[in-house]
């Protein structure tokens, strides 16, 4: 099983996106709650690159690798797109939030609560971000 | 994939979710929203029973008619939400600003007890 995908940055693209990582989730391991926590951080991750960094532009794509182990479970997204450092984005207050009507700023705080670790390495070549999830963690 | 029905009673009006919501379709969720509101009902249910999956852009949605429901004293339940989808609710706190019920029965026990 190759446990890589390439999703070009369509939105209609994501259900694609979840279906590859259902299929990589579906050891027992993972229960229905936490296999959708990890589906939901890495689609968020994913939404915020084509969005955000690739203007939805359906020639450009991200690449995503999953990586098991023992205790823990590995994504990758890796593109070549504007960097965005999600680790210095501050969260706006969710009464702000509320007050504004904004539909959107929910993502990001998703992805932070429910991983444990996030890196970023970006280089002029490629953007990583890289998110780690520790099994029997929060 | 998803689809909206709209159930409309005497009382309320009930929204029927079925499917998956992400950043490709919030926006057919929004319009549906926009709809109800105009329909000048003082409940809005939402029957999650058939959503499988919601992502940040479904959420929004939801978060951006607080206010509106607020302002017009409309009461916004939502109800039916699979473990794994009410688990989304919980992770930002949205089960704090917006009321889960775990079925029709309970939301409507709800409805009547305001």
């Amino acid at each position: 099983m190759k446990h890589e995908l390439t999703l070009y940055c369509e939105k209609n693209k994501l259900a694609e996106l979840r279906n590859f990582l259902d299929a990589e989730l579906s050891s027992a391991k993972f229960s229905e709650v936490l296999k959708n926590e990890l589906i939901l951080a890495v689609e968020e991750v994913c939404a915020n690159r084509m969005i955000h960094s690739h203007s939805c532009n359906p020639s450009n794509h991200l690449n995503i690798k999953v990586k098991q182990f023992d205790q823990s479970i590995i994504f990758e997204i890796i593109d070549t797109g504007e960097p965005f450092n999600m680790l210095d984005y501050v969260e706006p207050d969710l009464k702000e939030v509320i007050r504004s009507k904004s539909k959107g700023k929910l993502g990001i705080r998703l992805v932070k609560r429910i991983m444990d670790t996030i890196e970023i390495e970006s280089t002029p070549a490629k953007h990583i971000c890289r998110l780690i999830k520790q099994l029997n963690s929060k | 994939m998803l689809s909206i029905d709209k159930q409309k009673d005497i009382e309320h009006v009930t929204l029927i979710l079925d499917g998956q919501v992400d950043a490709s379709n919030s926006v057919e969720l929004d319009d549906e929203i926009k709809e109800v509101l105009s329909l000048n009902y003082k409940t809005i249910l939402v029957d999650g029973s058939g959503l499988d999956y919601i992502s940040s852009a479904g959420l929004g949605v939801f978060m951006s008619y607080l206010e509106d429901f607020e302002e017009k004293d409309i009461q916004f339940l939502i109800f039916g939400l699979s473990d794994k989808v009410a688990n989304v609710f919980h992770i930002l706190g949205l089960d704090q600003l917006i009321t889960l019920k775990a079925n029709k029965e309970d939301a409507l026990k709800t409805i009547n007890e305001a």
